[in-house]
């Protein structure tokens, strides 16, 4: 384990933080914000255990800087409470929270040296010397930015003052880091790579508690423990990553977390022992894993793009049939859009038979029931 | 609009260099050779003297610069401070609440200048505020003419400056005194300096209200200015204004530098 390891403190709550331990909860109970008439929070109830990624995602403008904003301290709940581990943080100001926050422009001070920047916090707290230094080592060494101290932001690159930016908020020893969308900036190459060095800063700090907010959904799914799904000031759906990208709650959250194809069904025959319901698509018979779906409910059958296939195979027990309109070749994948009874739908695959269909011709798709999952149609939509 | 044909440009730098060297080069070069003229009855100057310089140095030229510089420093160090400090505890205010103030800080630029120093001769003219014939109420008067020009600077540098500056300040345990020493001046350092240049030769050049409350033995270069045209000295008005144009000149350059090197651009 590196130097930095992670007791979840403040250098100003020692104390607290014996009684802590290893990283800090973050609870949000019945957090609602408002501006003026305009609630762009309704009520929010959510847990993140110590040591988890959540992301937030969700569209722009579905509330999730607010909420990050709002355990920062820079908004101020209309009503509910905010829990930093065994501490209520509703009513302290910011620099009381022992929080560590990255934004997207990275804010770093521009008159400050790399190094100065990275020390910001300690001093600010009126840490001792010896110890700032040693922090600031420990901080730069953790992001490999080691070799740029003497630096200032206006001479690193865009990813380089990420890494600084994130340097500054670990030197600080938070309970929680708050990260808002802090890769967009970024081109997709080096967001590629900073969402792998997250994952690995994580490791090597594993009781750091990370609130992620971001609207990129690879983000999430590479970095995540838990999501947070944001619809309009509300969570629309919660829950362990690869659950919530298998088994999508509702149609938003599968369209949303992945690209999903979902074809409209009825429910003929409700689910069974194993887990699977029969549907009827068309004049076709289907098989999803369902929940408790009832006979004769509308439902929707989610079938992910990788998960569909040209070709028959013992597995592959579902069978649709769909018009090809495109072909999009990506090198490392392809994608053909077909439809099928005028539901569109998408396949994405590595390997496909050398002979491809034409546009215009008709398909048969094969599909494991394994990879499917019903979902339900949203409420009001 | 851009002009893109080289003609075009032609004319378009000859017309800048006419409108440029007319309004501003022609009235300074007339005082330039005013200021070293022997004799000046004809289209030029009959012949050259450093003359008028040596009278006004041994004159009143010394003790006017002195006095001029005092009163820029002061007035503008004072008007710094509180342009600051007003447009800082201005920001956390309500929208219509910081455009009343922030309008009412500009009324006295609005005024004529006479009025403004005839008004505080008239309110410091009782006990107790009897100010009149100190030089606290020549600081005051240019105090108050040149505020709204650092208040203005400020907040336009305020208004430039992303929250998330202060806000990661303040996440990282910073507190208010220290974020506002630490990052927020620092970060409006170049808008200070060019607040703090401006209002000192704002003051450098202020007659209208000095010349209306300005007390015995504290006479600035521009009321010295004055008072030799005045008299028909015209060559030696000329000669303390070249003077008064290099003090200011040297002050701003030497701003300049300072902002450079802050900076570090
Ligand atoms: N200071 C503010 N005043 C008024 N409305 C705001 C303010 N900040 C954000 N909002 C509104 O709150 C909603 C949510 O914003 P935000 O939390 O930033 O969304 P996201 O981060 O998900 O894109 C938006 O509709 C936005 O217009
Ligand atoms: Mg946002």
């Amino acid at each position: 384990m590196s130097a930095v390891a992670f007791t979840g403190t403040s250098v100003m709550d020692v104390d607290a933080a014996k009684v802590r331990g290893a990283g800090s909860n973050v609870h949000f109970d019945k957090v609602s914000v408002a501006y003026g008439a305009h609630v762009v929070l309704h009520p929010l109830s959510l847990d993140i255990a110590p040591g988890e990624i959540l992301a937030m995602i969700g569209p722009s403008g579905s509330g999730k800087t607010t909420a990050l904003r709002a355990v920062a301290g820079f908004v101020r709940p209309a009503s509910g409470r905010i829990r930093i581990g065994a501490t209520d943080v509703t009513d302290l100001p910011p620099y009381e929270r022992g929080l560590g926050m990255v934004v997207q422009n990275y804010a770093l001070f521009p008159h400050m040296r790399v190094e100065d920047n990275v020390a910001f916090g300690l001093r600010a707290q009126g840490a001792d010397k010896a110890l700032v230094t040693e922090r600031v080592k420990d901080a730069l060494g953790t992001v490999g930015m080691s070799a740029y101290a003497r630096r200032y932001p206006r001479e690193l690159s865009g990813g380089q003052q990420q890494r600084v930016a994130i340097a500054r908020a670990l030197a600080v020893r938070p309970r929680v880091l708050l990260l808002d969308e802090p890769l967009s900036a970024l081109d997709a190459q080096i967001r590629r790579n900073m969402v792998e060095e997250i994952a690995r800063l994580h490791r090597s700090l594993p009781g750091l508690t990370i609130l992620y907010v971001t609207h990129d959904q690879t983000e999430a799914l590479t970095l995540a423990d838990k999501i947070a799904i944001m619809r309009d000031g509300r969570v629309c759906s919660h829950g362990p990553t690869t659950e919530l990208y298998r088994r999508p709650p509702n149609r938003f959250t599968a369209e949303f977390l992945g690209r999903a194809n979902l074809l409209p069904v009825t429910i003929v025959e409700g689910v069974g022992s194993k887990g699977f319901a029969t549907a009827r698509h068309g004049d076709k018979m289907l098989t999803g894993a369902g929940r408790d779906e009832k006979t004769g409910a509308k439902s929707l059958l989610c079938i992910r793009p990788q998960h569909l296939s040209l070709t028959a195979d013992s597995e592959h027990t579902n069978r649709i049939v769909g018009t090809l309109r495109e072909v999009h070749w990506q090198g490392e994948l392809t994608h053909l859009m077909l439809d099928v009874d005028g539901t569109p739908v998408r396949i994405s695959a590595t390997r496909l038979p050398m002979a491809l269909p034409e546009p215009g011709a008709t398909v048969p798709l094969f599909f494991t029931p394994a990879d499917t999952s019903l979902v339900p149609e949203d409420a009001g939509v | 609009m851009l002009v893109w044909s080289r003609s075009g440009r032609l004319v378009l730098w000859v017309l800048f260099a006419l409108l440029f060297g007319v309004l501003f080069l022609a009235p300074l070069a007339v005082i330039l050779l005013s200021s070293l003229a022997d004799q000046w009855n004809g289209v030029l100057p009959s012949g050259l003297t450093t003359e008028h310089y040596s009278e006004v140095v041994s004159g009143a030229a010394g003790s006017a610069v002195k006095a001029s510089l005092i009163t820029g420093f002061l007035a503008s160090t004072l008007a710094l401070v509180s342009g600051t400090w007003a447009a800082l505890s201005l920001r956390l205010q309500g929208h219509a609440l910081r455009r009343l103030l922030g309008l009412l800080f500009f009324i006295p630029s609005a005024v004529p200048s006479v009025s403004v120093g005839l008004g505080l001769l008239v309110a410091f003219s009782h006990p107790p505020l009897l100010l009149n014939g100190t030089v606290a109420i020549v600081m005051i008067a240019h105090f108050v003419l040149i505020s709204a020009f650092t208040f203005g600077n400020v907040s336009a540098g305020l208004a430039r400056l992303s929250p998330d500056f202060e806000q990661v300040a303040s996440s990282l345990g910073a507190r208010p005194a220290y974020r506002l020493w630490h990052v927020t001046l620092p970060l409006l350092a170049p808008y200070l300096v060019a607040a703090f240049g401006l209002s000192f030769a704002l003051s450098m050049g202020e007659l209208g209200a000095t010349v209306m409350v300005y007390p015995p033995g504290w006479v600035t270069l521009p009321v010295s200015i004055f008072s030799l045209t005045d008299r028909g000295d015209i060559f030696a008005g000329a000669a303390l204004t070249m003077i008064l144009v290099a003090a200011t000149l040297i002050l701003l350059l030497g701003l300049e530098r300072i902002t450079a090197r802050a900076t570090g651009s």
